[in-house]
């Protein structure tokens, strides 16, 4: 055969060559469907594989990624959900009877949640579902939990901005990570801030909150810029900090994924240390740190609600358990410790109002308190949870130094005070009055 | 002036980092695209094979303890370099020496091969490993012992139909018990990416004016004129390139002088793969190492190789270069204050038309227009072949 190329066919095989290696590379963020959290589903129900010997048992969805590029993470969620519902069902049940969790596979995508999500409510009649990570997945689900009127416990830090009825969010709302985390580098490490972040919905909507909020107490944005994700070069960002930043300030990041790694490693090759330039992170925990690799963020720091170092009785005992069923090399994290607490909410929220029935479970469920790992923790009436909010600085061994934590929970806010279009609004579940969106008095 | 001469020192040093991790990675493509006019799909995995290589090398060198531990990444080179093109091999013997002059089955072929290999490191235990090992044992052995009977050619059928499903099922038997043994359960990477470290002196950077410059840039351009000092003697010092260069401007005629072509393709193959895992190597001390690490690097491969043109080593360099560079002025608003400190009037319109796109994520539309527009002008590229081969 002669394989030589005149240039039409170079030209031609050329051009397919590199269209299909962009397709393939576009495709791979998220047909990236192959993985061995698999694995997981064939032991999914091993928490709640000891149903009640009368056959008495309340039915639970428990509704998250187990495959595709979330299941990382979604899986550690499961792993504390699981836990709750075993160390529940040990001490006697709910109302008497054991709870039986109904796993399904979200597989990162999002048509695939709601799907399954109808699949819970209609099919397997649960009493309510645990799940979602990404905000991407929640938005698919909520018309599905509305249009129902049921019930979904969601357990990870968001951008706000959102008050359902018929979600209960025991993540942090901005005002929980994002504001007193801007506060606490304003007070203690500089004005200039430069914005960093992968270029998706909750970067972007984070930043807008950090510039309002910068310009209301006398910060200043000298830059920001934003990373596609997955990308690995970051040496433009790096000269445009110095650029912006020549004499230090402060670096705030809500990169997520691979992109983390590649900046921190180029970031620290730079010459740009952590005394000069700290970044905080939102997006890293103690299980990032570890992928990055704990020697590029020593001195850095990260704003989270629960750190695994946070020093009470409940969290030494629940870390305890937690590496007692899941092995000495797993960590727990904010996310996690989220999604554990939320069960043990729904579960006294039942006990409280003595049934599974839908609205007697969700008035019970406001003014519910727990003693979390965290701290106390209380549902309030606009579906979110007061919660402690702490900073913490890496150290060597890959966990944090809580360097900061406010002194008692924080209350929740959705509706964000910084953004012009939802200042003054609040939520409030308890009268029929107010319900998602009302103007709070005086504002 | 000491500042501006800094700055455009700064500039230039960014340029041809961003360019020479380009030029790593596109250099086996150039060689596999580029000489042989294979579209390979899998290039990127087979960096992300060299990638996994040296963490494994990383995690062997460990227990070793310093000084010896900062030498790693040298052997990791090496190991990647081997590693990755053992595999080229096997997929050039196995898969695209049937392809050859059909380049659209040989990019469905190496795209599947990519998928294959990126599920591959996520799901590959010990059990697994050893059941794969089994099947080829029992498989290639025993086709390798029943073709030296003469009545080959009129079983061979049969024997495949039998032989395959049985040594299939031996494996796949043997993997499931070793499954059951937990340590041969475990998998070795798993979907998680992994860390790998430089070594504590590619860590920070010399000082130079008001920056730095990363020991790990440094590194990977010296690794990258390494390289392209190897090829350039390769394929024109070495007896093999000679063959190489042969077969790639006349196949037939090379053939009818008696150079072995079918060697000849295994040996560029493998070649390209390798330096693919040498780039593996190096960009792991740039950002994570995960199954997806290829994908990230694929289209920047085709892009140097495509705007450099075919079969011009040299045009993959000087493309390289330049993408990196204007990637670089873009992205870091460069252009954007030059132009606005140069005081020229009717300049400045263009200022808000840079600095619009001097952020990372417009950089890279802009850079893709740029070479669109490129192309229409030189389809070619920017080297494009001469001489009278180029047409037949």
């Amino acid at each position: 055969m002669s394989m030589q190329f005149n240039r039409r066919k170079f030209l031609v095989y050329g051009s397919a060559a590199l269209g299909s290696s962009i397709l393939l590379k576009s495709c791979a963020s998220d047909t990236d469907t192959a993985d061995t959290a698999a694995d997981d589903t064939a032991t999914a129900d091993a928490g709640a594989d000891a149903p009640a010997a009368s056959g008495d048992t309340i039915k639970v969805g428990i509704l998250h990624s187990l495959s595709g590029t979330m299941s990382i993470s979604e899986t550690t969620v499961v792993d504390a959900e699981k836990l709750a519902i075993k160390e529940i069902n040990e001490a006697g049940g709910v109302l008497g009877m054991q709870i039986e969790a109904v796993v399904e596979d979200g597989a990162s995508d999002w048509p695939t949640f709601a799907e399954k999500a109808t699949k819970l409510i209609d099919q397997d009649q649960v009493a309510t579902v645990f799940g979602c990570w990404t905000s991407a997945s929640r938005k698919a689900v909520l018309p599905v939990f509305e249009s129902k009127n049921h019930m979904l416990w969601y357990p990870v830090q968001y951008e706000g901005q959102e008050c359902s009825r018929n979600i209960f969010y025991t993540g942090a709302a901005p005002n929980q990570q994002i504001e007193p985390a801007v506060d606490w580098l304003l007070e203690n490490k500089g004005t200039q801030f430069f914005l960093v972040g992968s270029d998706y919905v909750f970067p972007r909507t984070a930043n807008t909150i950090i510039k309002e909020q910068l310009a209301a107490n006398g910060g200043e944005t000298v830059g920001e810029d934003y990373l596609p994700l997955g990308s690995t070069e970051v040496t433009p960002i790096i000269s445009k900090i110095r650029a912006a930043l020549p004499d230090g300030g402060v670096i705030f990041n809500s990169l997520n994924g691979d992109s983390n790694v590649a900046f921190f490693k180029q970031l620290q090759g730079a010459g740009l240390t952590p005394d000069m330039y700290p970044v905080m992170s939102v997006s890293v925990a103690e299980e990032e740190v570890r992928q990055i690799g704990t020697e590029f963020l020593v001195g850095h720091y990260a704003a989270w609600n629960y750190f695994q170092t946070v020093e009470t009785p409940e969290n030494e005992e629940w870390v305890a358990n937690f590496k007692a069923e899941y092995g000495d090399d797993r960590v727990t994290n904010d996310p996690m410790e989220a999604a554990y607490i939320m069960v043990y909410l729904w579960k006294q929220a039942v006990e409280a109002a003595g049934t599974t029935e839908l609205e007697a479970v969700r008035a019970a469920a406001i003014g519910q308190e727990f003693a979390a790992p965290e701290g106390l923790v209380t549902m309030n009436v606009n579906h979110h949870i007061s919660k402690t909010v702490r900073i913490g600085q890496v150290r060597d061994d890959g966990m944090f130094d809580i360097v900061s934590s406010t002194d008692g929970p924080v209350d929740p806010l959705p509706w964000n005070q910084y953004v012009p279009e939802t200042q003054g609004l609040a939520c409030d579940w308890t009268d029929p009055e107010k319900g998602e969106q009302f103007p709070m008095e005086g504002a | 002036m000491l500042q501006a001469l800094f700055g455009l020192f700064d500039g230039i040093f960014n340029g041809i980092s961003i360019g020479a991790v380009l030029l790593i990675a596109a250099l086996g493509l150039a060689i596999i695209f580029g000489l042989m006019g294979v579209i390979n799909l899998a290039h990127g995995e087979l960096m992300m094979l060299g990638a996994y290589t040296t963490y494994v090398v990383q995690l062997a060198f460990r227990p070793l303890g310093e000084p010896l531990f900062s030498l790693y990444i040298f052997v990791a080179v090496v190991a990647a370099f081997i590693v990755a093109a053992l595999v080229g091999l096997a997929l050039e013997r196995g898969v695209i020496r049937y392809l050859y002059g059909r380049p659209l089955e040989t990019l469905l072929a190496t795209w599947g091969v990519s998928l294959i290999l990126r599920q591959f490191v996520r799901s590959v235990s010990g059990a697994m490993a050893i059941s794969i090992a089994v099947f080829c044992l029992l498989f290639f052995g025993a086709l390798w012992v029943l073709r030296k009977r003469s009545d080959w050619a009129s079983m061979q059928k049969k024997a495949i139909a039998i032989l395959l499903p049985l040594s299939l099922a031996i494996a796949g038997g043997s993997g499931f018990l070793l499954n059951q043994v937990p340590i041969l359960a475990r998998l070795w990477f798993s979907t998680r990416n992994v860390d790998v470290t430089a070594p504590a002196w590619l860590r920070g950077g010399i000082p130079f004016g008001i920056s730095q410059l990363p020991y790990t840039r440094l590194f990977i351009i010296a690794l990258t004129v390494l390289c392209l000092i190897g090829i350039y003697w390769f394929l024109n010092r070495s007896v093999w390139g000679l063959r190489i260069r042969s077969v790639t401007q006349n196949r037939d005629m090379s053939a009818c002088l008696g150079i072995p072509t079918a060697q000849v393709d295994a040996l560029t193959f493998a070649l390209g793969s390798g330096l693919a895992g040498v780039a593996g190597c190096a960009v792991s001390l740039l950002g994570s190492v995960g199954p997806n690490l290829g994908t990230n690097y694929i289209v920047d491969s085709f892009m140097v190789v495509v705007v450099g043109g075919v079969g011009k080593l040299v045009g993959s360099i000087v493309a390289a270069l330049v993408i990196g560079t204007l990637n670089y002025l873009i992205g870091s608003g460069t252009i954007a204050i030059i132009l606005g400190g140069s005081g020229v009037e009717f300049l400045q319109p263009l200022v808000g038309f840079f600095t619009f796109f001097a952020t990372a994520s417009m950089a890279k539309v802009m850079v893709f227009v740029l070479i669109i527009a490129f192309l229409q002008v030189r389809p070619a590229g920017l080297f494009p072949q001469k001489g009278r081969s180029v047409e037949a």
